[in-house]
């Protein structure tokens, strides 16, 4: 009796860590909106039966979490997708693979100095550009006036409309800080934060949520990528994307293959195929507005075109590096979250 | 040969069948795949342990040697108090062992330094298999049949291993993990060891400020605090009111009532908040209404703390009217009837007797209530504003740009602190006082009616939180067929489709992409139900049952893990069980033991009630005609137990697909869950397919639950169903 319940109990204990065996897998993490994942997954395994692919869906944040707390045991092979910082932060703890693909020449100039200055440990895969985008049936009853560059964010009658998310959570609040320090100097931008925090209802913890909020109209004006924005009017939602006047700052959105993957092979099929046009050219039609790395690739309609866009000539390799982040969100810390009030 | 011997030789040998035979390590495709088996000879890290330690691993050494010096006990002596004494002490020698050798040597060589100069570095293993754990319950059953072979518990061998193996497991699922969220705190990332990051944020200002109370915004502690302590009352008072309503009014839609009470149990959390949002948001249903009819300018009054509270109480109220109304139901009509031929009126029996003797009951809602609105995670994470809470900001001091596993275990640990004092204060205001209203003696009559003053507001209130809790459903319901809430109201099944959809191009296949998380949750949580149940009942068995020295600190050991916050186990079994020597991050094995000894103390109290019931003398007419204690178990209790156990199934299958806290930290991509995924669909705006996938849960969930009851039966008593003797006042 007693042998059969410890028989029992030790099949307890170590049950069922797998039911499927066989076919080579690849575990992916993928950091875009989980529709662009989705058709990403179904669209490689159309076209690769051999491999099945396993993928989650985790925010930047989440997976640089998960592939640092797995730094010593990896369960992932490849990470594609999410702002570019958490990558290169990635890369720099060499918890991310070298590698370069025979597709790098097909790619645009900032996805390869994305490679580059990682030392080839992570690569682009898409870019986008900071914006915001504004509920156009608030503004119109309230009487607001389009906002077309940052500082008209500062107007007193816009209290309590704009949302941004927290930079101590998101990475596209993080290049929105990193972006106006590179435009106005540090304690200008500071200065401006300040002041723009007068207007603002609440620091979100998710990236996209501020326009998703001002598209359901919970908010005015949301403070996100473009391409978060576009997708809210092609959706169907009353809501018209600005690109500062000033000048604005960009993401690049990386893929990493993890050091000590399991299936390293897998991971990269997958890598040379997702840079290819043909892949590219799909992703629109899930409702992806970034503009794609592959030079052959033509980006949605919808997209912003970045050639109308004043794009600064961001920094990532500074902004990204580890001192210079810790220091910004320190500072961010003190002198405006800290204050921020329900 | 008697069952001492016996039961010996069979543990010797399984011992060492799983040393000649069971890969003694860790693998990789998973021990159940069986592809293993093949490369068993070629590969070494795939060897059994008997071989392992041959080819030099001498880690392994002292396992063999206790192995040998087992059986050379069982060989020379005879059962007795000499063998049984050294059987204890090689079982204990043995599991220290196995967990010293374990914890010094990772992945890569010695995990500390020290021991690397001491000793010269050596390789590497992987963490410990199917062998290694063969072995640890092997340590673990020859203390316990030592034990038995010294008389202690006359000897029961069952209840001895049933006891140890418990222990066992509790320490490592529930101890372990807590353990090294703490020394986590004191890691850097590198593995070595730092006080930097803790005393930083030991006395951080956005953790502990307290300048809310001067006009500005307190610390991220003390606002959790409040908001529970809130939402604690809050739900206390109306789970009374509905358990009053139920109970002792003529209040025509009882019946209802309870219907009502049970949804929100089979609901995924953050779903009442986004249903929230769409009522009472800047442009809900709702507010849009009143903005319309009045011309008030509402504004975004319900994120923050305020939305937050209202969406616990929504959440929280059906569980505290659970737990009150057998409380309720409980305190006897003769104490009131007594009180009305003292010639009290009908408001002083209630204010003098009936309410005092609820206390108990109360004070077990109230602490359910703070306990579970300090867990919550998905209502915070919807409903938040600016300012966060413990659980969340644990969430996002571990997965945000600041990645501070150091700060998400100072607060866990505050949160914890918080959490284990409400547990530990409700427990020692509980001792020492008699609730017993029920004396063996028939209670006759029913229970007075409330007081008319009592009454009405009472119904009143009752009345009004049901429509709004209607509405709030009614709204997730229809939510899924909305195009786009808010702004295109048109019917349409397009989110069912994109979430459940089925194609037949060339061959069937599950084409929606709520399928690979929907099979994982529900394979997972039917895993898990059973095992819960089980291991809760056995549990409460020993507990009610069984008379061994330290059972009180046993019971609170187990009770505890209710009293851990869900975040709290994710992080910590994340730190816990991503490395040698227990490595089960990744596979389907963390979930099922999260959801195991999380749930388990539910299923414990159920039994321990349930088994109240059952007179003892059932037990010992079993035991007099000669069956063992596990057989009495099996045959005689089990029968009786048949809606202790449906509770238990039903509670842990039904939490195993609503939680999400710890889940969202152990979801991976080959095993993910639903809950995980539809935060990944509202965070990024996606409410349709949401709401159709959470209303899909939750019909599932009321079909397994009328599933399990079939499969169950009732309890088959061969007169009257008993009559509620025996329901004690303290939970």
């Amino acid at each position: 009796m007693t042998i059969r319940t410890a028989a029992i109990a030790a099949g307890a204990v170590i049950a069922l860590p797998a039911w499927s065996a066989g076919a080579a897998e690849l575990n992916l993490i993928c950091s875009a909106d989980v529709v662009i994942c989705e058709r990403l997954v179904s669209e490689f395994e159309a076209s690769h039966s051999d491999i099945g692919v396993n993928m989650v869906r985790l925010s930047s944040g989440e997976a640089y979490a998960k592939v640092r707390a797995e730094a010593r045991n990896p369960q992932t092979d490849l990470w594609w997708g999410g702002t570019g910082d958490p990558h290169l932060q990635a890369a720099a703890d060499g918890l991310t693979a070298e590698y370069e693909s025979p597709m790098l020449p097909e790619l645009r100039d900032w996805a390869v100095q994305q490679a580059e200055i990682s030392g080839h440990r992570t690569v682009g895969v898409y870019s986008g550009a900071l914006g915001w985008g504004y509920n156009t049936q608030i503004f119109e009853k309230k009487g607001l006036a389009k906002p077309a560059c940052w500082a008209d964010l500062l107007d007193p009658a816009l209290k309590g409309e704009i949302q941004i998310a927290d930079p101590n959570s998101s990475g596209t609040a993080y290049t929105t800080l990193a972006t106006l320090v590179q435009i106005m100097g540090e304690d200008e931008a500071f200065d401006y934060l300040k002041k723009l925090d007068a207007n603002i209802s609440q620091y979100t913890k998710s990236g996209s949520a501020p326009v998703k909020a001002a598209a359901r109209g919970e908010a005015g004006l949301g403070i996100v990528f473009m391409h978060d924005a576009v997708s809210q009017s092609v959706e169907g939602f009353p809501v018209k994307t600005i690109a500062p006047c000033e000048g604005t700052g960009y993401e690049v959105g990386s893929m990493s293959l993890i050091e000590g993957a399991v299936n390293p092979d897998e991971a990269k099929v997958f890598y040379d195929w997702v840079l290819g046009v043909d892949v590219q050219n799909v992703m629109p039609e899930a409702g992806s507005y970034q503009i794609p790395s592959n030079k052959e690739a033509v980006a949605s309609e919808h997209s912003p075109d970045l050639s109308q866009i004043k794009l600064i000539d961001y920094d990532f390799a500074e902004y990204g590096s580890s001192e210079r982040r810790k220091a910004l969100l320190a500072r961010w810390d003190s002198e405006i979250g800290g204050q921020a009030s329900e | 040969m008697n069952a001492d011997n016996r039961r010996l030789d069979r543990l010797s040998w399984l011992a060492l069948l799983s040393l000649l035979l069971l890969p003694w390590y860790k693998i990789r495709g998973g021990f159940f795949g069986f592809g293993w088996i093949g490369d068993a000879i070629s590969e070494p890290d795939l060897w059994p342990g008997a071989f392992q330690a041959i080819a030099g691993r001498w880690q392994l050494w002292p396992v063999l040697l206790l192995l040998v010096a087992a059986t050379g006990l069982r060989l020379t002596q005879p059962s007795g108090g000499f063998r049984g004494r050294w059987l204890i002490r090689i079982g204990i020698m043995g599991l220290v062992w196995l967990v010293a050798e374990g914890l010094s040597s990772g992945m890569r060589g010695w995990n500390w330094n020290l021991l690397e100069t001491v000793f010269g570095e050596i390789s590497g293993q992987p963490a410990f298999g199917a062998g290694a754990v063969v072995l640890g319950l092997f340590f673990t059953c020859l203390i316990s049949f030592g034990a038995a072979e010294r008389g202690v518990l006359k000897g029961d061998a069952f209840v001895l291993t049933s006891i140890a193996v418990l222990i066992l497991l509790v320490a490592v699922f529930v101890f372990y993990p807590i353990l090294s969220i703490f020394t986590g705190a004191f890691q850097d990332f590198d593995g070595s060891f730092t006080t930097e990051g803790v005393l930083r944020n030991i006395d951080d200002s956005k953790i502990w400020s307290l300048s809310c109370l001067a006009g500005g915004s307190c610390g991220v502690a003390w606002r959790t605090l409040f908001l529970a302590i809130c939402t604690a009352s809050a739900t206390t008072l109306l789970g009374l009111a509905f358990a009053l309503v139920a109970t002792r009014t003529r209040f025509r839609f009882k019946k209802s009532l309870r219907l009502l009470t049970v949804l929100p149990i089979i609901t995924p959390p953050f779903v009442v908040g986004l249903a929230l949002t769409m009522l009472l948001g800047r442009s809900g249903t709702l507010t849009q209404l009143i903005e319309g009819a009045t011309g008030w300018e509402l504004g975004r009054w319900l994120y923050g703390l305020t939305g937050i509270w209202l969406a616990q109480v929504l959440s929280f109220t059906p569980i505290s009217f659970l737990v009150l109304i057998g409380v309720v139901e409980g305190v006897s009509p003769s104490m009131e009837e007594a009180s009305q031929t003292l010639r009290a009126g009908r408001w002083r029996t209630f204010r003098k007797v009936s309410l005092p003797l609820m206390a108990p009951g109360l004070a077990n809602a109230f602490l359910i209530g703070f306990i579970e609105s300090m867990a919550d995670f998905g209502n915070p994470l919807v409903l938040g504003g600016s300012g966060g809470v413990l659980s969340t900001e644990i969430f996002f001091s571990v997965v945000g740009a600041q990645n501070d596993p150091s700060r998400a275990a100072v607060l866990a640990a505050i949160l914890l602190f918080f959490t284990l004092s409400a547990f530990l204060a409700q427990r020692l205001w509980l001792t020492g006082r008699n609730f017993a209203t029920v004396g063996g003696k028939g209670d006759g009559g029913t229970h007075a009616l409330l007081p008319a003053r009592v009454a009405f507001p009472v119904i009143g209130i009752v009345a009004l939180w049901s429509l709004f809790t209607v509405i709030v459903y009614a709204m997730i319901l229809f939510g899924g067929f909305f195009k786009l809430w808010g702004l295109d109201h048109t019917l349409t099944l397009d989110h069912y489709i994109r979430a459940f959809g089925v194609s037949f191009d060339g061959g069937f296949r599950w084409s929606g992409v709520a399928w690979n998380s929907f099979w994982t949750t529900m394979l997972i949580a039917l895993i898990a139900a059973p095992l819960t149940a089980a291991v809760g009942l056995l549990t409460g068995w020993l507990i009610s049952r069984q008379r061994f020295p330290g059972k009180a600190v046993f019971e609170f050991m187990l009770m505890m893990s209710f009293a851990i916050p869900g975040t709290v186990i994710g992080i910590s079994y994340i730190m816990a069980f991503n490395l040698p020597p227990i490595q089960m991050t990744g596979t389907a094995l963390i979930l099922v033991s999260c959801f195991v000894f999380r749930n388990m103390p539910v299923g414990v109290r159920g039994s321990v009630a349930a088994m109240a019931q059952l007179d003892g003398s059932l037990d010992e007419a079993s035991l007099t005609l000669g069956a063992n204690s596990g057989r009495t178990l099996r045959r005689v209790i089990l029968p009786l137990l048949r809606p202790a156990i449906m509770a238990a199934l039903v509670y842990s299958f039904v939490r195993a697909i609503t939680s999400i806290s710890a889940v969202i930290f152990l979801v991976s991509a080959k095993y993910n869950m639903a809950t995980a995924y539809i935060v990944g669909l509202v965070e990024n705006g996606q409410y349709g397919v949401a709401i159709a996938y959470s209303s899909v849960l939750i019909v599932v969930m009321i079909t397994v639950i009328g599933g399990f009851q079939f499969l169950v039966g009732d309890r088959r008593l061969r007169r009257r169903p008993t009559p509620p003797v025996n329901k004690e006042a303290a939970a």
